[in-house]
């Protein structure tokens, strides 16, 4: 079977709307935090983002599973090739995983999970302190990983774009077509 | 892939993208208030509430004692008309609450507790949620949290002589003259004997969304059946530790305690953003409901332990107003529960009755 040398129009489509939307997502969740007056502002706009991005996430998922990605340069050093693969899931396992932390979490410290004009998920854990004592710290620290997980994913993509020139990041940049 | 071997671009490109990729991490840095300087933060709000004593592990930062209560809420006929809230058309909604002493020593005896706390939840069959946490207090002590937070700033101890600094407070209150009006108050109020006859104030304004789309600004109180009955200081000196709850749920044997909740309504120019100025008392009011208390439990292993009382955690119908001081008390609440129930997970917190 030939392997294709693009990402196809649904996983770039994916690709670049979360990308913005999972980038705006980590600045608010940062900001909120230690805002005193947009606290509420910010949170009412992260639970329906997180949502969005798990259900993105899900259908991104799929979608690789069943359709192959494009091959790496086959003169990839190995490290960087292990490092491209497992940074890659590493990825999709916090893009599910950060929202549904965070909605077990609410749902554990007993708050009601809001998205907008009174419609509100049901609660994915019973009420347990214990339960958020954990899940709110390992919320922030997988934040946090994330971020970083993107920012080498984004140094990654830029040093195939414009040192080492092997069309890496034309495959999630570009279409068949407009080669 | 089976492509030609490209040309490489120039190793100093890494360059850019290091610059790229630090000004990102900056800059996320920065929004986190890791780097540069946020002023005041909810962190920071906390932080001053824990140095002004030592909390025990898995208690609030702040209002530390407390008592579970339970019971419900019926509106009047007239709240339905004031805003679309479930609650204000159901005929009975099941009410959760705690009345709490201010401080974060869950142990402090009852007649150093100068102000009260009564917080309450409310779950209508819905599923919508309002939590609220009033006070005894009339008005808010300072317009602004970064005011509150200066104030209790200059009240922690001088770490050179162990007391605060007089002359840190003249500053702070030049700097908030608001301020004054509230230690004028503590000074002068006198102090109800009784929970139960104690009348309790939601102090920010809120905003009542009625079915025809208009929204009116309303501060609310708890005003107590119960006649007022000011402590004598003299006995107030010589009470039990714990006298408040005794006396509650005393009352409580003897049958239901009530309060109605009065919705004052703002005219055009009442300060809406600033709880530390009190509507003239000639503003028309509403009774939207009666509050029923029936049980009163110790904390301890009460219900309303792990509950945060959000302020904003409101149901439709009703919403927030911009006053900074609501947003910052939903902030920091937000990191007071985080903390404690942090504790609880790792198995640090203290069993103490009073919890």
């Amino acid at each position: 079977m030939n392997r294709p040398r693009h990402f196809n129009l649904l996983a770039r489509v994916l690709h670049w709307s979360m990308a913005v939307a999972i980038l705006a997502m980590l600045f608010v969740g940062t900001a909120m935090v230690v805002s005193l007056r947009h606290r509420e502002a910010l949170l009412d706009l992260h639970r329906p983002l997180g949502l969005a991005i798990l259900l993105l996430a899900i259908v991104r998922l799929a979608n690789r599973l069943r359709h192959a990605p494009p091959p790496l340069p086959d003169d990839l050093p190995r490290l960087q090739v292990w490092a491209a693969k497992a940074s890659h899931w590493a990825l999709y396992a916090l893009m599910l995983a950060l929202p549904l932390i965070g909605w077990a979490m609410l749902s554990a410290g007993a708050y009601p999970v809001l998205l907008f004009g009174g419609v509100e998920l049901p609660p994915l854990l019973p009420h347990s302190p214990t339960m958020y004592g954990i899940l709110r710290p390992l919320h922030g620290v997988l934040a946090y990983v994330l971020f970083f997980t993107i920012l080498a994913h984004l140094a990654a993509a830029l040093y195939h774009a414009w040192v080492r020139r092997d069309g890496v990041f034309g495959q999630m940049a570009r279409g068949e077509r407009a080669e | 892939m089976s492509t030609p071997t490209p040309r490489r671009g120039s190793a100093l490109l890494l360059l850019p993208i290091a610059l790229i990729v630090l000004a990102l991490a900056l800059l996320f840095a920065w929004t986190g208030g890791w780097i540069g300087d946020k002023g005041v933060t909810p962190q920071t709000m906390v932080n001053t509430a824990e140095a002004s004593g030592s909390p025990p592990p898995g208690f609030r930062r702040a209002h530390a004692k407390g008592i579970c209560i339970a019971g419900t809420f019926t509106p009047t006929p007239a709240a339905a008309q004031l805003s679309t809230a479930r609650v204000f058309s159901q005929p009975s909604t099941p009410v959760l609450g705690r009345f709490s002493n201010p401080g974060n020593d869950p142990h402090a005896p009852d007649n150093k507790a100068a102000v009260r706390g009564m917080a309450l939840q409310l779950k209508t069959d819905d599923g919508q949620e309002w939590r609220m946490a009033m006070n005894s207090f009339p008005f808010f002590a300072s317009s602004t949290p970064e005011g509150f937070q200066a104030m209790n700033a200059a009240r922690l101890p001088d770490p050179a002589t162990g007391q605060p600094d007089p002359e840190k407070m003249k500053a702070v209150l030049a700097r908030h003259p608001e301020i004054a009006n509230f230690m004028a108050w503590s000074k002068s109020a006198p102090t109800p004997n009784s929970l139960a006859n104690t009348r309790f104030n939601g102090v920010n304004a809120f905003r009542l969304l009625d079915a025809k789309g208009e929204s009116r600004a309303v501060r609310w109180s708890m005003r107590p059946h119960t006649p007022f009955v000011a402590a004598d200081p003299a006995q107030l000196q010589g009470a039990a530790s714990d006298f408040l709850a005794a006396d509650l749920e005393r009352r409580l044997a003897a049958g239901p305690l009530r309060w109605d909740m009065v919705m004052q309504f703002a005219a055009p120019g009442d300060p809406i953003e600033d709880p530390s100025k009190a509507w003239p008392d000639t503003r028309p009011e509403t009774v939207a409901g009666t509050l029923t208390l029936v049980r009163a439990e110790p904390q301890a292993d009460g219900a309303c332990r792990d509950l945060n009382f959000d302020p904003l955690i409101l149901p439709q119908g009703i919403a927030g107003t911009d006053d900074p001081v609501l947003h910052a008390r939903s902030a920091v609440y937000s990191v007071s529960f985080n903390r404690r129930e942090r504790e609880v997970s790792q198995g640090a917190a203290q069993q103490g009755s009073a919890r």
